[in-house]
């Protein structure tokens, strides 16, 4: 009996301990991550951005507010790129694991599961990796979007097709999710604006490995562009299949996959796609406050060995943003950095930031501009170059 | 008109992978009345064989299919001694549970180790070019490859002893008991074999599209749209049904988007079910 006692009371000592050891001076932040499902590419990019941003922050000795240090400490589970999981793990991070702030999961299916969630205890949460604007439109009060929104993705490719070849049969092939669909409905409607020609239009299942038969359609429509894809497998598989079957396309941009440097591995499957970017390494904003993105692209690579593409540089400036935030509140009170998030307008490594305070649109990211980024030879190996727009090129197009 | 038969000539190829697959799921419901769920993981296994064959010990692509084929048997052999050795002859339901399990299990682990990212095995064989619409030489290779163990087969099932036990243990289990052969060995062994060739048609198809640890579920399910239209436990048919499936696709997508492919297969699956229980290539079953 009395053993039982004393183990009763150490472990209510230890709780109370632990928890105002946890209360006092961390910065609790949750958020799901995809490392398992087809969004784990991506998704593991996105969560490596956040990484860094804690690491280099603690490593300073973390959030200054109000006079108090606070550590970053992440609340993160796997989410398996599933909308269940997402909308069960983000009410245990609010609830259970009670995290101040949150950041989204990657892709824009799921941070509509998550920003249910995270509306529904009006906690703020800073998405990054979701581009799809419907989110935003549902009337929220604390969403923040840091990429770029859907419908500007494929603008540039079709504003740069329609100089090179005014009377070309665009082939739209997409995947069948939120995200793909959203771009691709704004495209449809710019290339029919730009005066291009649309030889095919279909979606394809999330689950098709075999893109044979769709690429034998855009060869029967006789097609010189081709725009679409998806996200990472889906896209890879493409690109590889294309080059396979010879398709004899002038002119292939996919959605995200090329924008891995894992894309790479494809070899000369690669060379000539293009990919609308929210951000590539050699891109020279002048930031207000953080690294420049060559400072960043260094650390990235010195810590993980591979450049970043964009949704690691997501990751990181939404970690920036939020610390900026809270700097300038100096408190960690919801409402107060919530004020200071929707009145920023602020530059960054990743480009410039200004969200909508439209309440119709509420966190839509008003301020960012995309890149367009290929693939080209150099020294027979695929690298990178920024394209377009003509201000921000590092090379000439590809055609 | 090229592009519709272009698209059938691509379906007929990647049909009789499918084919393939689809012999070693109706060789083990034929001969021991097992509906084998781990065929999915038997693919994959094959997937990731040729991966680690191709780029770790630097075997050339196509030299991994023998060695996948004795991998296969192995592992299948042991997963009929840990998994289906005690619920044949007994109720479906539980050999169905228990292969589920063995499924999960095996993936399980797989995703454990490998994660679900894609993995890619780039085969470069110069592709076969008709009208502007080109066949890869996978593909090509792929269904030669198919057809080729597929006759192996045969000749194993027909002119050999083991393929006669394994007939005569498929057509009555205990009259071949009476008769002297040993049973249970056979049925491992013809669970082993029909693992062996979910596995090569897995290295088959790794040749000609990425994969993850998750990818078997997809042509596992086809498998079974296959094994339908060619009669349980009929591994000819098996074939044929593979390669009209593979047609079927083919005319279908150039006339539809492309997402409406599998509504059409399990529209005929339902089909074959209600008109033709015993497989439209009934007609092949061997006796």
């Amino acid at each position: 009996m009395t053993i039982n006692r004393l183990i009763l009371v150490a472990a209510a000592a230890l709780l109370t301990f632990s928890q105002t050891a946890a209360a006092d001076d961390t910065l609790t932040i949750g958020f799901t991550v995809s490392r398992t499902g087809k969004l784990n590419n991506d998704s593991i990019a996105q969560m490596r951005g956040f990484e860094l941003w804690r690491d280099e922050l603690n490593a300073k000795g973390g959030v200054a507010a109000g006079g108090k240090q606070y550590k970053v400490n992440f609340v993160s589970y796997d989410d398996e790129s599933a909308n269940a999981r997402v909308q069960q793990l983000y009410t245990r991070i609010i609830n259970q694991d009670k995290a101040q702030f949150l950041f989204s999961p990657y892709s824009s299916g799921l941070v509509a599961t998550a920003a249910i969630v995270s509306e529904q205890y009006g906690r703020i949460m800073l998405t990054t990796g979701a581009a799809e604007e419907k989110t935003y439109k549902l009337g929220n009060k604390n969403l923040f979007q840091v990429y770029s929104s859907a419908d500007l993705y494929l603008a540039g490719a079709i504003q740069a097709v329609k100089e090179l070849n005014p009377k070309a049969e665009v082939a739209l092939v997409y995947k069948d999710d939120p995200f793909s669909k959203a771009v691709l409905q704004s495209a449809r409607k710019q290339v029919t604006e730009a005066g291009l020609k649309t030889a095919l239009d279909e979606a394809y299942s999330p689950e098709t490995t075999d893109f044979g038969p769709i690429i034998n359609k855009v060869i029967s429509a006789k097609a010189d562009v081709l725009l679409g894809g998806g996200h990472y497998p889906d896209g890879a598989t493409l690109a590889r299949q294309l080059y396979d079957h010879k398709a004899g396309l002038k002119w292939v941009t996919l959605l995200v996959a090329p924008d891995s440097p894992n894309f790479a591995t494809l070899g000369d499957a690669a060379v000539g796609v293009s990919v609308p970017s929210q951000w590539e390494p050699q891109v020279s904003f002048k930031p207000d406050f953080g690294p420049t993105a060559a400072e960043f692209t260094q650390r990235f690579q010195a810590k993980y060995g591979i450049e970043p593409g964009y949704h690691a540089a997501g990751g990181y400036a939404a970690g920036l943003l939020l610390q900026h935030a809270i700097e300038q509140a100096g408190t960690l009170d919801q409402v107060k950095v919530a004020d200071i998030l929707n009145k920023m307008d602020v530059t960054t490594m990743f480009g410039r930031t200004k969200f909508s305070t439209n309440p119709k649109e509420h966190g839509l990211q008003m301020g960012h501009e995309m890149v367009i980024a290929q693939w080209q030879k150099k020294d027979a190996k695929p690298v990178k170059e920024v394209i377009w727009p003509k201000t921000a090129k590092t090379s000439d197009i590809l055609y | 008109m090229t592009g519709v038969i272009a698209s059938i000539i691509d379906g007929v190829l990647v049909g009789a992978v499918y084919g393939l697959a689809a012999m070693g799921l109706t060789l083990i419901w034929g001969v021991m009345n097992v509906i084998n769920l781990t065929h999915g993981a038997m693919i994959v296994l094959g997937m990731f064989a040729l991966y680690f064959l191709a780029s770790a010990v630097g075997l050339p692509p196509y030299g991994a299919v023998p060695v996948t084929i004795v991998i296969g048997f192995v592992v299948g052999v042991l997963v009929y001694w840990i998994a289906v050795h005690r619920v044949v002859g007994r109720a479906h339901l539980m050999s169905l549970l228990s292969t589920f399990s063995m499924n999960m299990v095996l993936i399980g682990l797989g995703t454990a180790l490998f994660s679900t990212s894609p993995y890619n095995v780039p085969v470069p064989l110069p592709g076969v070019t008709w009208e502007g619409y080109t066949f890869t030489g996978t593909h090509i290779m792929a269904a030669i490859l198919a057809l080729l163990i597929a006759g192996l087969l045969y000749l194993l099932l027909y002119r050999t002893r083991v393929g006669k036990a394994i007939r005569a243990v498929a057509d009555n289990r205990e009259a071949a008991e009476l008769n002297g052969i040993p049973t249970t060995q056979v049925l491992s062994f013809a669970f082993g074999l029909g693992a062996a060739l979910a596995s090569v048609s897995g290295t088959l198809i790794a040749t000609l599209f990425p994969f993850t640890v998750l990818s078997g579920g997809a042509y596992e399910l086809k498998s079974f749209v296959v094994t339908v239209l060619g009669g349980l436990g009929n591994p000819a048919g098996a074939l044929m049904g593979g390669v009209a499936l593979g047609l079927i696709e083919g005319i279908a997508t150039p006339f539809m988007p492309v997402s409406w492919t599998p509504i059409i297969e399990f529209l005929l699956f339902i089909a074959v079910l209600i008109l033709f229980p015993r497989g439209i290539f009934a007609f092949t079953r061997f006796s």
